[in-house]
């Protein structure tokens, strides 16, 4: 790592000045990917801001909301008692990410701005728009695996690798920040971007804005939830393809189906198509898979990453199909 | 397309990423209070002061860049944490912090000034092994050794949190932890047997 400066902040409003201030500083939380991130040479900063001092911890419910602190820690998120009873989504996706040690670290707002796992981003000497914009993209022509089939454009095709994402784009969360320029909320459907022409750019916030909290609307009850994670290993691994489900039932007919995809997409993945294919009818097998036909029905595969349309419809069909009733 | 300055794209992925010098607006939210404590000044080399087992190591003119495990390693001469993958990946590093387990090659030392940090080398009182590492001479549950500080202090941390209920949910919680040998089937017994032991 080179060199840098480092500063503790004790208020949240002077960590967000300083980070402002200036082009090269970051701050910091758990530093589970930022250090990674300085140690592979992918990020480079003059100055580190602390922010772990920020009484930004909490976990509140309050009118059918729950709100999480952006320093409120995976595992702690992950065992909370509202999150287990009333967003097991939420919680089964963050116990599938990372380690029991990373997920003490690792804080909710440094997951959603951890950055691609693509091995040439993360490497060093390869052709990366996301590392330095204009010099091309290794994973084109290169080895794929771990790469998107949606959502990707001719300068980046590198997954968001974040399962906590994934369950708050099911779950319609926002995130509240404070930026230079004051407060304001966005919504996950707007926080991350697609690569388009300009894959360095990620998400929707400003240098310096900072992450408060995540805001969470309890689902019904009785709605279904799930997170179903593929990976090449056992556990301890990102995934190859995964999905969250939110699902609201009346009998055999579906009301409401909110779902998510990770490891297919350069973004978390949500199609209204999908979903609309859905609603309405009854969750049978068959219109499972003609849902899980539109949803891959741009996709883009390439010859790593091939096997990826065939499991995401495979996932769709075991994620929703413990939902059926047997119904073909 | 143009070229970026290097260092001008490094930084977050944010949209702004490259617009510097956002004035401070000071908004109703965003105001800091007049009497606010003056922001820390930022240092990239400070004194620092590490509580490690119980004993306060005085570190002079550490570099801001240098990790948790480098500083006990190096400075604090604690070499019994050690420095596998230093990407997270191996948890041969693995410490208590305030009693929680992490990695400490994934945050900085100056960041755990003021926490109480436990290394391999605080577990034994004095000639007595802790149970964990009673468990692991007697099941063998090692072959090269360099993994197990790091599986012994995650298996300290994984009994105390109550995950040691059957030997899938042992495997899943140590999942942290690996070992090239491949002893998780000893790792796995011995973890079973000191979290016998320590619920006594
Ligand atoms: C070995 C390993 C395996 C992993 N496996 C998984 C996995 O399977 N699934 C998964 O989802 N994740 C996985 N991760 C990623 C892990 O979840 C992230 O590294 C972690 O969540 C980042 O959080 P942090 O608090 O450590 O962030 P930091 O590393 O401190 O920061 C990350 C980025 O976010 C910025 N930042 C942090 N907090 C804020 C805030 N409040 N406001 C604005 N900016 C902020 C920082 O400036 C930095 O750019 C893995 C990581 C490791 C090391
Ligand atoms: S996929 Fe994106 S991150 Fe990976 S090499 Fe291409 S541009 Fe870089």
């Amino acid at each position: 790592m080179r060199d840098f400066a480092y500063a503790r902040a004790s208020r949240a409003t002077e960590a967000v000045q300083q980070v402002a201030r200036s082009a090269d500083a970051a701050f910091v939380a758990g530093g589970t990917d930022l250090l990674n991130l300085m140690k592979d040479g992918a990020e480079d900063h003059d100055l580190v801001v602390d922010i772990n001092h920020l009484p930004l911890t909490g976990i509140e419910e309050s009118e059918g909301r729950l709100r999480i602190g952006a320093l409120a820690r995976m595992a702690d998120v992950a065992l909370h008692p509202v999150v287990r009873r009333r967003l097991p989504v939420l919680s089964q996706a963050l116990l599938a990410g990372a380690s029991p040690q990373v997920r003490h670290m690792a804080s909710i707002g440094g997951n959603l701005l951890q950055r691609t796992r693509c091995w040439y981003f993360r490497g060093e000497g390869f052709a990366c728009n996301k590392r330095e914009p204009g010099t091309g993209c290794a994973a084109l022509e290169g080895r794929s695996r771990w790469h998107a089939v949606l959502g990707g454009s001719d300068h980046c095709i590198a997954v968001h690798p974040s399962d906590l994402a994934v369950a708050l784009r099911a779950l319609d969360a926002t995130v509240h920040t404070l930026g230079p320029r004051g407060a304001r909320t966005i919504a996950m459907a707007e926080f991350h971007r697609e690569p388009g022409h300009t894959p360095h750019l990620e998400n929707a916030l400003r240098h310096g804005e900072l992450i408060t909290a995540v805001e969470v609307p309890l689902p019904a009850p009785g709605a279904r939830q799930r997170y179903l994670k593929l990976r090449d290993r056992a556990t301890f691994e990102f995934a190859v393809v995964s999905v969250a489900v939110v699902l609201r039932m009346s009998g055999r007919t579906v009301e409401e189906a909110r779902l998510a995809f990770g490891g297919i997409a350069t973004r978390p993945w949500r199609s209204p198509e999908v979903e609309t294919a859905l609603e309405g009818r009854p969750l049978t097998e068959r219109n499972i898979a003609a849902a899980g036909r539109l949803l891959v029905q741009d996709a883009q595969p390439r010859e790593d990453n091939e096997f990826k349309i065939e499991l995401a419809q495979r996932a769709l069909q075991d994620v929703l199909g413990r939902y059926t009733g047997g119904s073909r | 397309m143009a070229q970026h300055r290097r260092r001008d794209v490094l930084k977050s992925g944010g949209v702004a990423a490259a617009a510097v010098m956002v004035p401070f607006a000071g908004t109703e939210q965003a105001a800091a209070a007049p009497d606010a404590p003056q922001a820390a000044q930022p240092r990239a080399v400070a004194d620092l002061t590490l509580s490690v087992n119980g004993t306060r190591h005085r570190l002079p003119g550490v570099e801001a860049r240098v990790t948790l495990l480098d500083a006990l390693r190096e400075q604090a001469g604690l070499t019994g944490t050690k420095k596998g993958c230093d990407r997270g990946e191996c948890g041969a590093c693995t410490v208590l912090v305030d009693g929680r387990r992490v990695k400490s090659c994934l945050t900085l030392a100056v960041m755990q000034e003021g926490r109480s940090i436990t290394t391999i080398e605080g577990l034994a009182r004095n000639e007595e092994l802790h149970p964990v590492q009673e468990a692991f001479v007697r099941r063998d549950a090692l072959q090269c050794g360099i993994c197990t500080p790091g599986q012994i202090m995650s298996a300290v941390a994984c009994i105390e949190e109550g995950h040691t209920g059957s030997e899938d949910e042992i495997r899943e919680w140590m999942s942290g932890n690996l070992c090239r040998c491949s002893c998780y089937p000893n790792i796995v017994d011995a973890v079973a047997d000191a979290a016998k032991v320590m619920r006594r």
